[in-house]
C-alpha cells in the first residue's frame, strides 16, 4: 500500500512537470534567461561599434553612479543620470500623488453605489485600462498640444492669446502618466473599501464625529492597505515607464527607461544600458516585495 | 443605508464631483480621439465636417496594411501558443497539493507582470542579437516568441480563476468509472473549462495586439507592428489618419475586453 501510494506520487509529479515544461522552456528563453544574460552584460566591456567585447569590467556599473573627468581623472557623480534618475523618482512619486487624489475618491464613489450597479462602474475603469497604452497617450498628446483641442477652445473663448505650453514639459509626463495608470490605484482602493463596515462609520457619527474626522480616523485605517497596494501598482510601472515619456516628453524629458534606450540606440554602450536596466529592475523588485508583504497582510486582517 | 433623519453615513464632500471628473477625464480623450478621425479638414482639433477620407487613405497606405496583417499575425500565434502552454501549466498547478518548486513555477510564470517591461525588452534585444548574429535568422519567430511569453501570465490567470471553481466530484467520478486520464480531461475538464481558456486567450491576443515597448526593441528591420508604425508617426505631422487606425484598434480591444468580461461570468 505504502509501495503503490509511492509510486503514485512519483507518476503525478512526473506529469505535473511535464505539464509544466512548454511554459517553462518559453518563458526561460524569452523572459529569465535573457535577464541573466543582461546581468552578464553589464559586467562586459562596451564594444566599439555596440554590442559588447568579451572582458570582464565594471566600468559600465561605476557609469551608473559616477563620472571620471576625461581631462584630470577626477571623481565626480554622474550629473546626467543623477538628474535622470531623480526626475524618473520625482514624476513616478507625484503621479502616484495625483492617482490618490483622483483615484481614492473614485473607489469610494463606486463602493458606496447599489451593489449591482458597482460592476458597471468598475467595468468604466477599466476598460480604459485594457486598451492600447500608447493610443492612450497619444490621446492625451492631442489634447494638449499646441494646436491640440485646449489650446484651441481656450483661445476661442479667449482666455488665452497664445497656446499654453503643456507638451513635452515635465507636467504632460505626469498627466500621461497618471491618465494611464489610475485605474491600477482605483483596483486595489476598491477591493479595500468594497468591504467597508458601515456600521463602524455609523457608530463614529453617533459619536458625534465630523465627516471629516470619519475619514481619517475610521475609512483610512481601513483602507490602508488598498492605498498602499495602489500606490505601488501605480509607482512600479511609472517608474520603468517608456512610451509616455517619449511621447509626452518629446525627448527632452528623459526618464529612466528613456536612458536605457538611448544606451542601446545612439549611446551605444551596451554594458552600461544592462546595468542601468537591472538598477532599475532592482527598485522594482524592492517596492513589489513590500507589495507582496501587504497584500499578504490583508488577506490575512482587518475586518 | 440612510437613517431616518435623512443623514447619509456614506457621504463625503466633493467625492462624487471628483469621481465624475475622474470618469469624464477618462473618456473625453479617446472619445476627442475617435470623433476626429472623421474629421473632414487634416486637424486633430479644428472640426471641419465628417468624412471618411483618412480612413480610406489608412486603408490605401501599403505600410499600415502590412503593419495590421502583421499586428494580427503575431497576436493569432501568441495567442494560440501562450494559451495552449497556460492550460497545461494550470493544470498542473491548480487543485493540486503544494510541491516542491511551486513558488518558483509560479514566480516565473508571473515574472512579464513583474518585470518593468523596458528591462524585458532590453534583455531580448541582447538575447536575440546574438542568435540573429549566430544563425542568420531575422523572421517574425522572434517577435511570436516574446510575445507568447509575455501572455503566458495573461491567459494563465483566467483558465486558473476558471479551474479554481471547478469542483473535483466529478472528475474523480469518472476516474471512479474506469474512464483513462485523457478521457476525464476531454469529457469533463475540458468542457467546464472552456470559458477560461477563451476568456485567456482573447488577453493574450489583446495583450499582444497593444505591445509597443518589447516590439520595438525585438523587431527587425521592416517588420513594424501597428504599434510601432505609430510611434515612428508621431514624430511628423500628425494627421487624423493615426487618429483613425487608433480607432479601429481601439475598436478591437474593447470589443474584446467587454466580450472577455461576459465570458468570464459564465456560469460554472
Amino acid at each position: 500500500m505504502n509501495n503503490l501510494a509511492r509510486i503514485r506520487e512519483r507518476r503525478e509529479n512526473r506529469n505535473r512537470w511535464l505539464l509544466l515544461t512548454p511554459a517553462l522552456v518559453i518563458l526561460i528563453f524569452a523572459a529569465s534567461g535573457p535577464l541573466l544574460i543582461t546581468l552578464v552584460y553589464s559586467f562586459l566591456t562596451a564594444g566599439d561599434y555596440g554590442g559588447v567585447k568579451w572582458e570582464f569590467s565594471t566600468d559600465a556599473w561605476f557609469n551608473v553612479f559616477f563620472q571620471r573627468d576625461i581631462f584630470d581623472d577626477t571623481l565626480s557623480f554622474a550629473d546626467a543620470h543623477l538628474s535622470i534618475f531623480w526626475r524618473s523618482v520625482k514624476l513616478s512619486l507625484l503621479t502616484t500623488l495625483g492617482a490618490v487624489v483622483l483615484g481614492f475618491p473614485t473607489a469610494y464613489f463606486i463602493a458606496t453605489r447599489p451593489k449591482h450597479h458597482r460592476d458597471f462602474w468598475m467595468l468604466l475603469i477599466m476598460i480604459p485600462f485594457w486598451t492600447n497604452l500608447l493610443i492612450r497617450t497619444f490621446a492625451v498628446m492631442e489634447l494638449i498640444r499646441n494646436e491640440g483641442t485646449l489650446n484651441t477652445f481656450l483661445m476661442t473663448i479667449g482666455v488665452i492669446d497664445a497656446p499654453l505650453q503643456i507638451l513635452f514639459t515635465e507636467t504632460a509626463i505626469i498627466i500621461g502618466m497618471l491618465y494611464v495608470y489610475l485605474p491600477l490605484m482605483v483596483l486595489p482602493l476598491y477591493a479595500s473599501m468594497e468591504r467597508l463596515d458601515f456600521s463602524l462609520i455609523e457608530a463614529g457619527y453617533d459619536l458625534y464625529a465630523s465627516r471629516v474626522s470619519v475619514l481619517r480616523r475610521i475609512i483610512l485605517p481601513l483602507v490602508k492597505p488598498g492605498l498602499i497596494a495602489g500606490s505601488i501598482l501605480v509607482f512600479v510601472p511609472s517608474l520603468g515607464a517608456y512610451v509616455t515619456p517619449r511621447v509626452m516628453g518629446g525627448g527632452k524629458q528623459l526618464m529612466l527607461g528613456n536612458l536605457i534606450e538611448l544606451q542601446f540606440g545612439q549611446g551605444r554602450n551596451w554594458p552600461l544600458g544592462a546595468a542601468l536596466s537591472i538598477t532599475l529592475l532592482a527598485i522594482v523588485m524592492v517596492a513589489l516585495l513590500f507589495y507582496v508583504r501587504v497584500a499578504g497582510r490583508e488577506g490575512g486582517g482587518h475586518g | 443605508m440612510a437613517s431616518d433623519t435623512g443623514f447619509d453615513v456614506k457621504r463625503q464632500y466633493g467625492f462624487s464631483t471628483i469621481a465624475v471628473i475622474c470618469f469624464v477625464s477618462l473618456y473625453l480623450p479617446v472619445i476627442l480621439l475617435v470623433v476626429y478621425s472623421f474629421n473632414a479638414g487634416s486637424s486633430v482639433a479644428i472640426w471641419e465636417g465628417f468624412s471618411l477620407q483618412w480612413y480610406r487613405s489608412a486603408w490605401a497606405n501599403d505600410q499600415v496594411q502590412d503593419a495590421t496583417i502583421r499586428s494580427l499575425v503575431i497576436a493569432f500565434w501568441a495567442a494560440l501558443i501562450s494559451t495552449s502552454v497556460a492550460v497545461l501549466a494550470a493544470l498542473a498547478t491548480t487543485r493540486v497539493r503544494r510541491f516542491r518548486g511551486y513558488s518558483a513555477v509560479f514566480a516565473a510564470i508571473n515574472q512579464p507582470l513583474m518585470v518593468p517591461e523596458i528591462v524585458t525588452a532590453v534583455a531580448l534585444l541582447i538575447f536575440f542579437a546574438g542568435i540573429k548574429v549566430q544563425t542568420g535568422y531575422t523572421g517574425l519567430g522572434y517577435l511570436i516568441l516574446a510575445h507568447s511569453a509575455f501572455c503566458i501570465p495573461f491567459a494563465y490567470l483566467p483558465i486558473r480563476a476558471r479551474l479554481q471553481g471547478m469542483d473535483l466530484t466529478l472528475e474523480q467520478a469518472a476516474a471512479d468509472l474506469y474512464a483513462s486520464s485523457f478521457q476525464v480531461f476531454r469529457r469533463i475538464t475540458l468542457p467546464q473549462l472552456w470559458p477560461g481558456i477563451l476568456a485567456g486567450a482573447m488577453l493574450a491576443f489583446v495583450i499582444s495586439l497593444d505591445d509597443v515597448v518589447i516590439t520595438e526593441f525585438v523587431k527587425s528591420a521592416g517588420q513594424d507592428t501597428l504599434p510601432t508604425y505609430m510611434l515612428g508617426q508621431l514624430r511628423r505631422v500628425v494627421t487624423p489618419e493615426v487618429n483613425a487606425i487608433s480607432t479601429v484598434l481601439l475598436a478591437l480591444s474593447v470589443t474584446m475586453v467587454i466580450a472577455f468580461f461576459f465570458v468570464t461570468r459564465i456560469r460554472k
